[in-house]
Order: structure tokens, then sequence, then C-alpha cells
């Protein structure tokens, strides 16, 4: 049976998803989106510029994969749904990431505000995927309002720290019926594929791909990660313990005698 | 709570006597360091730096790419007028000079838009001289709104203003502030600001806090670098920095490192900030704030500007006249601010910074 990703009506087969930002040249974007599969790229609409065709970021996204806008920019959650309605009437489509940070040191979600304008977007007929710090009770919130999925950082962006928040990620694919993508702080593949193996649903990292020697073949490192890690989990991981089993267990007797 | 307080626990700091006790291993050990505080940053700064500038360029390059990536934001800026009520001892706008004295008209204004607008960049910065009198609030902000309509972003470098003053600007259009202490040595800062408004050092200090106050996505300051003993000056530049930083989340704060340029004035730079001094304060910055953007303008000649990108720098002016009018009316020659030195267009800096690996970015808001 094929394995899909489904949000707002659409099948993801590749659960990597990237960004445009950072790209020494928008040249690579399309590249790397064609090797890696990549089938849902973010882009900050502060970055779109429909005037000028060389330098509109959205000309470097193949036709075929799902354009994520992302509020980059905004403050408070009146400002991101005035991005988000910006981003509909560009043609961006009705995907959004929403991201309110009104922290300019660490760049850390401000939760309360997304969840206001998670709840305002979604009833404007958004695929709302928020981005916030891994928290459970903003997590059934979102759900409540009828967000698409919920985006918890691994770390800050950019940091490429890895998956700091783990066990505060674990809670929420516990817990959450929305698919949990791991957004922020991933900085190698095997953080990706960390991320997958505990069951997120789907993994996005930019600052490792886009500043990488080769982002090409970085993309595809991460791809192929996150196809690892998800295969793993479906799989069924084996239970980790802290001693090591016997192979000659000492109760084997009992098994015997009765047999 | 001003940044004043701050300098006045430190105005008296013996930065010289300080600066002889720092060692070359002081000097690692505040490398080597993830979050650096501010005896740090006055370790990087310090003479026994000099020898570990490569050092500091390595790890400056590393946290740029890292927060920023391989892009370079490129903005213009568009001189309004140049009318002037403050006599600045460095400046070729000083009241006192004899120069031609010009202001847009909307219409002039809208003309310089358009011209700005076809080079390409979404970014521009509007100034004016220091005249309240000639150029109102409300002139500023129906500038802003006749820029607004072509460009993404407009910043402001203006005289300071009041809370209310900034947010009508914000209403306007603005999103950023540009305002330079230009020297924070109290001392020296009364010796050059002869007489003006400008002549109030409070006032002044308190401008980008006032603009954080009155929610300014992005407020930029920095210290003329000449006017006084650059250390102490670049210190109290990141320590200003990263007071708003940390009081004003949702402020993005950039510093600018202008040096003094040759203008009208005639006037002589008191301290010599050599090319090597320069780097070493934008790379101290950078690593004492790691997230903070770093706008380096066109006072610096073209090679050295191509060198700096890599060690921090985020912004850069591109296609520059500091002439009111510069573009439009360029058969009536007006005053220039300063002599620039690097005088690329923008093509040719986009050009330079494609070939150095580097992405100009016009548009990075809206």
């Amino acid at each position: 049976m094929e394995d899909f990703l489904e949000i707002g009506g659409k099948k993801i087969k590749n659960r990597f998803f990237t960004g445009t930002g950072k790209y020494a040249t928008n040249e690579v974007i399309p590249r790397l989106a064609k090797e890696a599969g990549i089938e849902v790229i973010t882009v900050a609409l502060r970055r779109v510029d429909l005037t000028s065709p060389e330098e509109n970021i959205l000309n470097y996204i193949p036709k075929k994969c799902i354009i994520l806008p992302n509020t980059s920019g905004a403050r408070t959650a009146d400002e991101a749904v005035r991005i988000a309605r910006l981003t509909r009437a560009c043609g961006c489509g009705n995907w959004i990431k929403i991201e309110v940070i009104s922290d300019n040191k660490y760049l850390l979600p401000d939760n309360y505000e997304t969840l206001k304008a998670s709840e305002r977007l979604v009833k404007e007929g958004f695929v709302v995927l928020p981005y916030v710090s891994p928290d459970l009770m903003v997590a059934k919130a979102l759900e409540e309002v009828g967000a698409h999925a919920v985006m918890p950082l691994g770390a800050p962006i950019g940091t490429n720290r890895g998956l700091k928040t783990k066990e505060l990620i674990r809670i929420l694919i516990d817990e959450i019926k929305l698919p949990i993508i791991v957004d922020a702080g991933i900085g190698c593949p095997s953080h990706a594929a960390e991320a997958m193996e505990m069951g997120a649903a789907a993994v996005l990292a930019n600052t490792a791909v886009a500043t990488a020697r080769d982002p090409v073949m970085m993309a595809k490192a991460f791809s192929m990660a996150v196809e690892a890690g998800r295969m793993a989990y479906l799989a069924g991981l084996g239970p980790v313990k802290l001693t090591a089993e016997a192979s000659s267990p000492l109760t084997g007797f009992l098994n015997e005698e009765s047999g | 709570m001003s940044f004043y307080e701050t300098y006045k626990e430190f105005c008296k700091f013996e930065f010289d006597e300080y600066f002889k006790k720092i060692t070359s291993a002081d000097v690692l050990r505040a490398l080597a360091k993830e979050k650096l505080d501010y005896m740090d940053f006055l370790v990087l700064l310090s003479p026994a730096a000099k020898a570990h500038l490569e050092d500091m360029a390595q790890k400056a390059h590393k946290i740029t790419l890292q927060h920023f990536g391989r892009t370079v934001l490129l903005y213009t800026p568009v001189y309004l007028s140049n009318y002037c009520s403050n006599y600045c001892v460095y400046c070729s706008f000083s009241a006192k000079n004899k120069i031609q004295r010009r202001q847009l008209s909307f219409e002039q204004a809208e003309e310089e838009a358009k011209e700005v607008f076809k080079t390409g960049l979404r970014h521009v910065l509007l100034l004016t001289g220091e005249s309240r009198a000639h150029t109102p609030v409300e002139y500023i902000a129906e500038c802003v709104r006749i820029f607004k309509k072509y460009f993404s972003s407009v910043a402001v470098e203006i005289y300071p203003l009041d809370v209310d003053e900034y947010k009508t600007l914000i209403d306007a259009g603005v999103d950023s502030l540009t305002i330079y202490q230009e020297v924070y040595n109290e001392e020296i800062y009364d010796k050059l600001h002869i007489s003006g408004p400008k002549k109030d050092y409070r006032y002044r200090m308190d401008a980008p806090e006032r603009a954080c106050k009155a929610k300014m996505f992005s407020v930029n300051i920095g210290a003329l670098l000449g006017l006084w003993e650059w250390r102490s000056e670049a210190f109290f530049t990141g320590m200003h920095a990263s007071y708003l930083q940390d009081k004003y989340l949702d402020t993005a704060i950039s510093v600018s490192v202008p040096r003094v340029r040759p203008n009208l004035s005639g006037f002589k730079p008191l301290c010599n900030v050599t090319d090597s001094d320069l780097v070493q304060i934008i790379l101290a910055l950078r690593l004492f704030m790691p997230r903070v953007g770093i706008t380096l303008s066109t006072r610096e000649r073209a090679s050295l500007r191509d060198n700096l990108i890599k060690l921090g720098v985020t912004r850069m002016s591109a296609g520059v006249s500091t002439e009111v009018g510069g573009r439009t009316l360029a058969e009536e020659k007006s005053a220039a601010q300063f002599e620039i030195s690097d005088k690329r267009s923008v093509a040719e800096i986009t050009q330079m910074l494609k070939a150095s690996g580097y992405q100009p970015v016009f548009k990075d808001w809206c």
C-alpha cells in the first residue's frame, strides 16, 4: 500500500519539505526540487516580487510543487492574516504556513498570536499549517480551530541543532491527530530521520540545505533520510532496552518442561 | 530606563587601561564562546584582538551564513531635502554652509521614485536634512505614501521624532528607521554640534527607543566613525543595539558602520579609522550580536566593500546619489551630503554579488 501524507486534500509522497531562502542563487531551487523530488516548498511572501520576472522567486519553483507561502515578518495575528490574504491575491494558492515572530533575537514563534491567526485563516478557507513552539495545549487548541497540521520547532530557526525539543514533540505526535511536521533547527539528515522514526509526518529544513556546499546533494540526502525514517517508523522499530538480552534466557526451562 | 543610563555607567570607563590588560589568550577565550557578553565584546575590540582578525573573520562568516544565508539586501537612499537647522561641524548640509538648498515637491518625489523603481530595487531609504520647518512630519509622510506606491520597504533617515510622530510615519508606510547618534562621547557630541535642535544629545539618543515603542519593524543605529576614538564608539554602538534588542524583541535591530567622508565642511576626522579597524568593528559586532543586521554604505570604496561582504555585512546600498533629486534633476546640481566612494550602479553591484557567490535581494518586505 502506498504511503501518502494527506493535507488539505493533497496527497504528498515526499515528506521532506524545504524552503527558498538563503541561497546564493535562486537558480539552484528548481534543480534541487527536481533532483530531490521535492513536492512542498515554502516561500516568504516578503520575498515575492510580482513586478520583476527575474527576481520573482515564484518563477523558480517547479509548477508541480505545492507552494507553502509563509507569513515571515508578521509580529501579530493581524499582520499574519494580512500577509496570508496577500499570498492568495498573488496566486500562491490557499496553503499558508503561519509564522508569527515577535522575537528578533531567537526568532521563536508567538504561539498565542499564531493560534489567533490560525483560527481566522481557517475560517477564510486557507489550508493552515502553523509554526509553533511545541506545546500540547496550543496544539490541542489548533486542532480545535481546524488547523491542518502543526509545525513544532526542533530547535530555534537556523541553528542546525537538531531535535532539542524531542520529548515535547513526542507528546504532540502521541496526542494530536493532525500531522506533526517538524520544522526549524534540523541541521543534518540524521536529525530528520530521527524525527521521522518517532512518527513525525514530515520534516521541513531550509538553512541546512541552503548553506550546504552542494545544496542539491544535501536536499537529496534529506529526502532519503526522511524516507528511511518514515520506513523505519512504518516497519515498527524494536523496543530500546537498557541491558543486553541473553540469548539463553534463565527461565527457558519453563518452556522446556511444559513442552 | 534609557540607554543613557548604560552610557553613564560606562562613560568614565578607562578603556585604554582595560585594553592594556587584554592578552591573546583572552581573545581566544572570547572567540571560543558561543554567546558573548559585553566584556567579550570589548576584548574583541581591543588592540590584542588585531592579531586574531582572521580567526574572528572565519567565525563571523560562519555565523552570518547560518543566520542570513548567501544573501545581501540592496537598497538606495533618496534625498528629499537638504534644508537643515543644525550646525554640525562635519556635515555638508550644516546650516552654516552656503550651499544650494533644495527640496523635492511631491511631483518631483514621484519622478525620483519612478526612476529608482526602474533599477529593480524595492527597498528605499528617504532622507532629509534636519529642518522641521521645511520638512515637517506631514511632508515626509506624504513622500512616504508616494514611495510606498512603488516600493515594498520605505525607510527614513530624518530628524528625531516623538513616539506619536513615528506612529504617523508607520501608518503612512514606513517600516524602518535609521538614526545615528553620530558620536556617543557626550562631551565631543557637544563640541561637534554647535547649534540647532540636534544639540540635544539625550533626545537623539532616545530616538531609536521611541521608534521601537511606536512599533517600528526595524531600527538601524550607528556612530559616525572618525568623530571620536573608534573602540569606545563601536563599544557604545554595540551596547546600544544590544540594549534595544533585549528590550524590544519585536523590532529588528541593525547597525551601520559609516566612516567620515570628505565633504563641504572641510572637517578633518578627530580619529583615524583604518580599513583594518573597520574590519575589526564589523567582526566584533557580528560575534557579539549574531542576528544583528549590518549595513554598509557607499562611503566605502568598491574593492573594500566587495571584501567586507563575507565578514558579516547583510545590507548594502547601490546606485547611490547623496544629492537632492540626484536622479531626476541632474542638470541642476545640488550639494551632496558627502562624497560617495562606490559609484557603481545597481546592475554593477548585482553582478559583483553574483560573482562572489551571493544573491542580491531586492525585495524582503511586504
